[in-house]
Formats: structure tokens, C-alpha cells, sequence
């Protein structure tokens, strides 16, 4: 109480006043307070969704990239480039073992290599049968597809060697043909040749593409060509580069080298890398992205406009109010620093709201569709920003008009 | 003799819309001293109303000088004539003027927010709910302008112009919304102000509510045209007396009738 007789300093007392006076005016108008806010709250906790669910989307496709393996430069057969009839992808099995061979010779750079016999066969055991990928491969296989087993062994360069009867398979066959055994030591039938299990793959989903990289039976390549598929020729060749920056330089040696083993020949074969795929893959996404972060655009500038609407209305409903003020004595600037207060108290309000929100809803998305959903920093700060200062400018402003008038008029304003 | 509390001569205010010039107030000298309650009557035009504005500090005149309680208020620059509102003059409206949906407490606290020297918030309670009791309101402190009646709002801001203690008190049309009982209570509460040595202006076009007042002045044509003190002045708490009698009399007649 010995307060009460105190009299306290000017300035910043003025401004304790004029917030004391601001948080009065809010409360007592609570919807339209509620209603500035809102406007606010959806554009920023849109954005916030959006972006997070763009973001997901990406950091996705870029995990399925890297689970195509490491540093990896893909040889495709067939040509694209020749003249005349043109057979697409595949339609002509160009690549050879010999081309493997030259390959591991004679390019720097290169830590493993696979030549992949790809071939889709019905696979037999405990008396159920599947459909699936039967790929030939060599020991390296796993290293470039950054690939682990989790039971079992790989077939070793022996098994290569001797094109022994021999398999590892995906997690998706032994679901399918060893629902309730061990299937490590027991013998599946591909073209009534038994094969011996020797590991099983670890879990590694769907690919970019759709298909299920589980649903497959690795053999060595050897035995593929000569007891599956009686081929001389290879589907693809799969190479892995020492390191990321060598993968140019193996992409352009192993192009040259192939080219110089064709003579003049047209090129039958394209040499490309795992950037160029996840450049493609990651294309698809950036398009989304931004699809989606222009939606978030207009939700925020929707909101923005509904800000700027209710402030600018409420504002000019206000001049009487102003006029009452001015008339008791406040000052210009009370009533400036007044509506200024007022617009930063509900655009902070509506942006934490917002932020709020919008994590919440990228978390219920998230749940909901097993996607990641990734709120980013920059969608929030440029969200929370672009909404504070629409609010401010147009509560500001207005108000800023409205305390030059003389207080007669303000007062006679209807 | 003392210093008059308003000091206006020669006043002139001349508005300007295109080439015309309207003469709203063309020389008005006129002293107020202490402890007077004036009331200033005009018909519309007269420019009685530019006249309580340049009172209130609200307008600037276009010549003459305006001493208020000794200070030249002609000289002052926006902001100072707004402190000067604040502390010297208190205003009451005839559209009462009060803030929607605030409480009459807060509604009289306003001005002590705007003071220069602002008082601790119990001490602007403590003097808010003072002002309410004068004007006998205080058990409905926490009441919204939409709950109160027309006379009790235009009380509400009788007490929101008398919290920062002023010199003037100007009422412009005070009783213009009211009915004439609520009309004769609201001058009994000036009259009481009065006799405590408030000095009050009043603008009003009715003669029954200026003789509540001691002195008339009667513009016309931007002067002022007589300028006497009130004979037979009306008392309210007699008039309200007269009138309870009249109803209750009324009621008996309504109640033998039958």
C-alpha cells in the first residue's frame, strides 16, 4: 500500500500503461481477436504442414536411393542412341563376361563388380511355390547394394567358380516358401534344380520404383548362365566406386572402355550412375515440393489478406474509440504504440499457435501414413514472419491514421 | 480578485471549405471565474459548439488568446494540449461516449492511464471507485456500459472526467439522449459537483436544463449576445421532489378511481 501514493516515473511508465491499455482493448473484443488470429494460425500451421510433408517426402526417396547401394554405376545393355528401329531398354543382351573382366582390369577407382543375370522364375519348396526374382550375382553383390544378411552366409567365390547349386534369398520368399522353418541348410527348386540355402537378406522394402527388393533369389551369376538360363550374356553390370567423387571418372573410364572393346561399332550399352538415378528419382519430389510449398503459399497469403482485412475493418470500426482517447488525453503516439502492441500480441499469439499446430498436424500425418514428415526451420521462421508482419502493418497502419485525426472528427466518426 | 480559471479574447475561428469561409466564432472574450456553472445556449449554427471545442482544447481557434487556469493555450503544440486535457479539463458527451464492453471501473480509470504521472494501479482503483461514489455508482463498478442505463452511463462519465481532479468540467448537450427525469438527476449530480467548488461549462439548447446552471450565455451568429445570471434558479433535488410527489399523487388518484 505504500504504493499507493507513489507516482512513478514517465516513459516508461507511459508504455506500461499503453500495454496495459492494448491487452484491455484484446480482451474485451475476444472474437475478433480469436478471428485475427485465426487467420494467422491456418496460414502458418499450413505452411508448417506443407513444407514438413514435402520435406518427408524428399528425405524418403532419398533413403530409397541410397538403399540401391553405394558410390554404384550401372552398365545397361541395348542401345538408345542408334538410328532406325529402336528395341528399348534390354532388348538386346550386349554385355558380356568378358566385359566384366575388362572392366575389373582395367578401370581405376572400382572396388567391386557384379554381373547381374536377371530372370523371373517359379521357385518350389515344403511343397508351396512363388514367383519371383532370380538374379544371378557374384560375391560382391552385397558390398555394392550395401546389402547385410541376417541369418547365414553369402555363397563365396568357390560357389562362383564351380556354378554350385547354391542361394540367398529376401526376406519376402521366406515368408512366402519357409512361413514357420528355419529355411538356412534347406533346398528350394528354381526349374526343378534343387538349390541350397545358404543366408537370408535382410529387410529392405520397396525401392523408389514400387517393387519389393525382398521378393528375390540370389545365385552366383555362373550358375544362372549355365544352369538356369544356358545365356552368354549379361542384363547389367554392377559397379562400385571406391568413393562418390570417383564416380564420374569410373562412369567415363568404364563408357571408354567398353566403346574401345566395340571398335567403331555404335555404342549398345549405357553407363550410368547412382546420382544420375537419384537425380531422377529426387526430380519427382522436388516437383511435389513445390507443388505443395505453393499451396502453402496462397494458404498464407489467404490468411495474410483475412489479417489484413479484419485489421483494417477493425481499425476504422475503432476511430471513435481513437477519438474518445485523443480526447482524454492520449497522446498520437499512445495510440500508434496502443494498435501496434495489440497486432504484435496476435500475430505472436497466432504464430506460436500456428507453430504449434502445424507440428502437430505433420505429427498426426506422420502417424496416420507412416510417412516422415520433416518440419523444417525455414518454413516456420518464414511462416511466423510473413504472417507477423502483414498483421502488423495493417493493424499499424490504419491506426496510424486514425491518430492523426483531430479528435472532433474521430469523435463525430460513425 | 483571483485568476478567472478561463480567459478567452477575442476568439475567432474561421473554417475554410473551397473559396468559402464560414465564420463559425468571430471575436468571443469571455472570463470564467472559479466556481461558476455556465451554460452556453445557441441555436445549431450559432457556433456555441466551436466554441466548447476551443474550450476543450480540441479545436484551435484562427485568432484571439486562450488562457486556461493562467496558461496560453494557443500556443501549445498537439501533444501538450493533449496533457492538458487530460490534467486541467474533464468532457462529458451527449452520446456518453464510453468505452463498449469495459467495465465502468476501467471506463474511469482511462484518463489516469493517460496521465503524464501515472499512479500505481491501487491508487487509480482506490481514486476510480471514489469518482464512481461521488456520482453514486460504485456498487455497479463492475458493470458494462450495456448494462447501466442511459443516465447511469452518462454518470459512468461524469466520474471518468472528474478522476484526474480538473479545473473545467465541460459538458457538451449532456442531457440531449436523456429522458427529462434522468435529465434532472444528471444536473442535480452537477449541482452537487458545483457546491464542492467544481467549475462547469455546459452547452445545451434547452432553457429547463440551463436554469439549473448560474449563469447564461446565449450565442448567436458567432458572438455572444447576452451573457446574465440565472433568475429562478431550479434546484434538482427539489424538482425530483416535486416530481415523486406528482407520480405518487398520480398513483393515489389511479388507485381511488375505480
Amino acid at each position: 500500500m505504500s504504493q499507493t501514493s507513489g507516482v512513478i516515473s514517465p516513459f516508461p511508465m507511459r508504455l506500461f500503461s499503453t500495454t496495459v491499455i492494448a491487452l484491455r482493448a484484446l480482451r474485451r473484443n475476444k472474437l475478433r481477436s480469436m478471428l485475427t488470429a485465426l487467420g494467422i494460425i491456418i496460414g502458418v500451421a499450413a505452411v508448417i504442414a506443407m513444407v514438413g510433408i514435402g520435406n518427408g517426402a524428399k528425405s524418403q526417396v532419398e533413403a530409397q536411393v541410397a538403399s540401391l547401394g553405394r558410390n554404384v554405376v550401372t552398365v545397361f545393355p541395348g542401345s538408345f542412341n542408334a538410328g532406325g528401329m529402336r528395341g528399348g531398354w534390354g532388348s538386346t543382351s550386349t554385355l558380356t563376361i568378358e566385359d566384366t573382366d575388362a572392366i575389373v582390369r582395367e578401370v581405376n577407382g572400382v572396388v567391386a563388380v557384379s554381373p547381374e543375370v536377371r530372370d523371373r522364375n517359379q521357385v518350389l519348396a515344403n511343397g508351396l511355390n512363388w514367383n519371383t526374382q532370380v538374379n544371378g550375382e557374384s560375391t560382391d553383390y552385397l558390398s555394392i547394394r550395401a546389402w547385410d544378411l541376417s541369418d547365414g552366409a553369402m555363397f563365396t567365390e568357390i560357389d562362383v567358380k564351380g556354378a554350385t547349386k547354391v542361394c540367398v534369398i529376401g526376406s519376402t520368399v521366406v515368408k512366402q516358401l519357409f512361413p514357420d522353418t528355419d529355411p538356412v541348410g534347406q533346398t528350394l527348386r528354381i526349374r526343378n534344380i534343387p538349390f541350397r540355402v545358404l543366408g537370408v537378406l535382410e529387410s529392405k522394402g520397396f525401392n523408389f520404383f514400387g517393387s519389393d527388393q525382398d521378393d528375390t533369389v540370389i545365385v552366383p551369376y555362373t550358375t544362372h548362365m549355365r544352369r538356369l538360363n544356358r545365356r552368354t550374356t549379361v542384363s547389367t553390370i554392377l559397379i562400385e566406386a571406391a568413393s562418390s567423387e570417383e564416380m564420374q571418372s569410373v562412369q567415363d573410364d568404364v563408357t571408354a572402355l567398353l566403346q574401345q572393346r566395340r571398335g567403331g561399332r555404335e555404342p549398345d550399352f549405357t553407363v550410368r550412375n547412382q546420382l544420375e538415378l537419384a537425380q531422377t528419382a529426387t526430380a519427382t519430389t522436388r516437383v511435389m515440393t513445390s507443388l505443395l510449398g505453393a499451396i502453402a503459399g496462397v494458404s498464407l497469403l489467404v490468411g495474410g489478406i483475412g489479417i489484413m482485412n479484419i485489421m483494417l475493418v477493425s481499425v476504422t470500426e475503432r476511430t471513435r474509440e481513437i477519438g474518445i482517447r485523443l480526447a482524454i488525453g492520449a497522446h498520437d503516439r499512445d495510440i500508434r504504440v496502443q494498435f501496434l502492441i495489440e497486432a504484435m500480441v496476435l500475430s505472436s499469439l497466432g504464430g506460436i499457435i500456428g507453430v504449434i499446430l502445424g507440428i502437430g498436424i505433420s505429427q498426426t500425418l506422420a502417424n496416420l501414413n507412416g510417412w516422415p514428415v520433416l518440419v523444417s526451420t525455414n518454413s516456420i521462421v518464414m511462416a511466423v514472419g510473413f504472417s507477423a508482419l502483414v498483421g502488423v502493418v495493417f493493424g499499424f497502419y490504419p491506426a496510424h491514421k486514425a491518430a492523426q485525426l483531430d479528435p472532433i472528427e474521430a469523435l463525430r466518426f460513425e | 480578485m483571483s485568476q478567472p480559471v478561463v480567459q478567452l479574447r477575442d476568439i475567432r475561428k474561421t473554417y475554410r471549405s473551397g473559396d468559402l469561409e464560414v465564420h463559425a466564432v468571430r471575436g468571443i472574450s469571455l472570463d470564467i471565474q472559479a466556481g461558476e456553472f455556465v451554460a452556453i445556449m445557441g441555436a445549431s449554427g450559432s457556433g456555441k459548439s466551436t466554441l466548447m471545442n476551443t474550450l476543450g482544447c480540441l479545436d484551435r481557434p484562427t485568432g484571439g488568446t486562450y488562457h486556461l487556469d493562467g496558461v496560453d493555450v494557443s500556443s501549445l503544440d498537439r501533444e501538450a494540449r493533449a496533457d492538458l486535457r487530460n490534467q486541467k479539463l474533464g468532457f462529458v458527451f451527449q452520446g456518453f461516449n464510453l468505452l463498449a464492453r469495459t467495465s465502468a471501473l476501467e471506463n474511469v480509470e482511462l484518463p489516469m492511464l493517460y496521465a503524464p504521472k501515472r499512479a500505481g494501479a491501487p491508487e487509480m482503483k482506490r481514486r476510480a471507485l471514489a469518482a464512481l461514489a461521488i456520482v453514486g455508482l460504485a456498487e455497479r463498478s463492475d458493470h458494462f456500459p450495456s448494462q447501466l442505463s442511459g443516465g447511469q452511463q452518462q454518470r459512468v462519465a461524469i466520474a471518468r472526467a472528474l478522476v484526474n481532479e480538473p479545473r473545467l468540467l465541460l459538458a457538451d448537450e449532456p442531457t440531449g439522449n436523456l429522458d427529462s427525469r434522468t435529465s434532472i438527476e444528471v444536473m442535480g449530480v452537477f449541482q452537487r459537483l458545483n457546491e464542492q467548488g467544481i467549475t462547469l461549462v455546459m452547452v445545451t439548447h434547452e432553457l429547463d436544463v440551463a436554469n439549473y446552471c448560474k449563469r447564461i450565455l446565449v450565442v448567436r451568429d458567432g458572438l455572444v449576445v447576452r451573457d446574465e445570471p440565472v433568475q429562478n434558479r431550479s434546484i434538482a433535488s427539489a424538482e425530483l421532489a416535486k416530481l415523486h410527489s406528482a407520480e405518487s399523487g398520480a398513483k393515489l388518484n389511479a388507485g381511488i378511481k375505480p
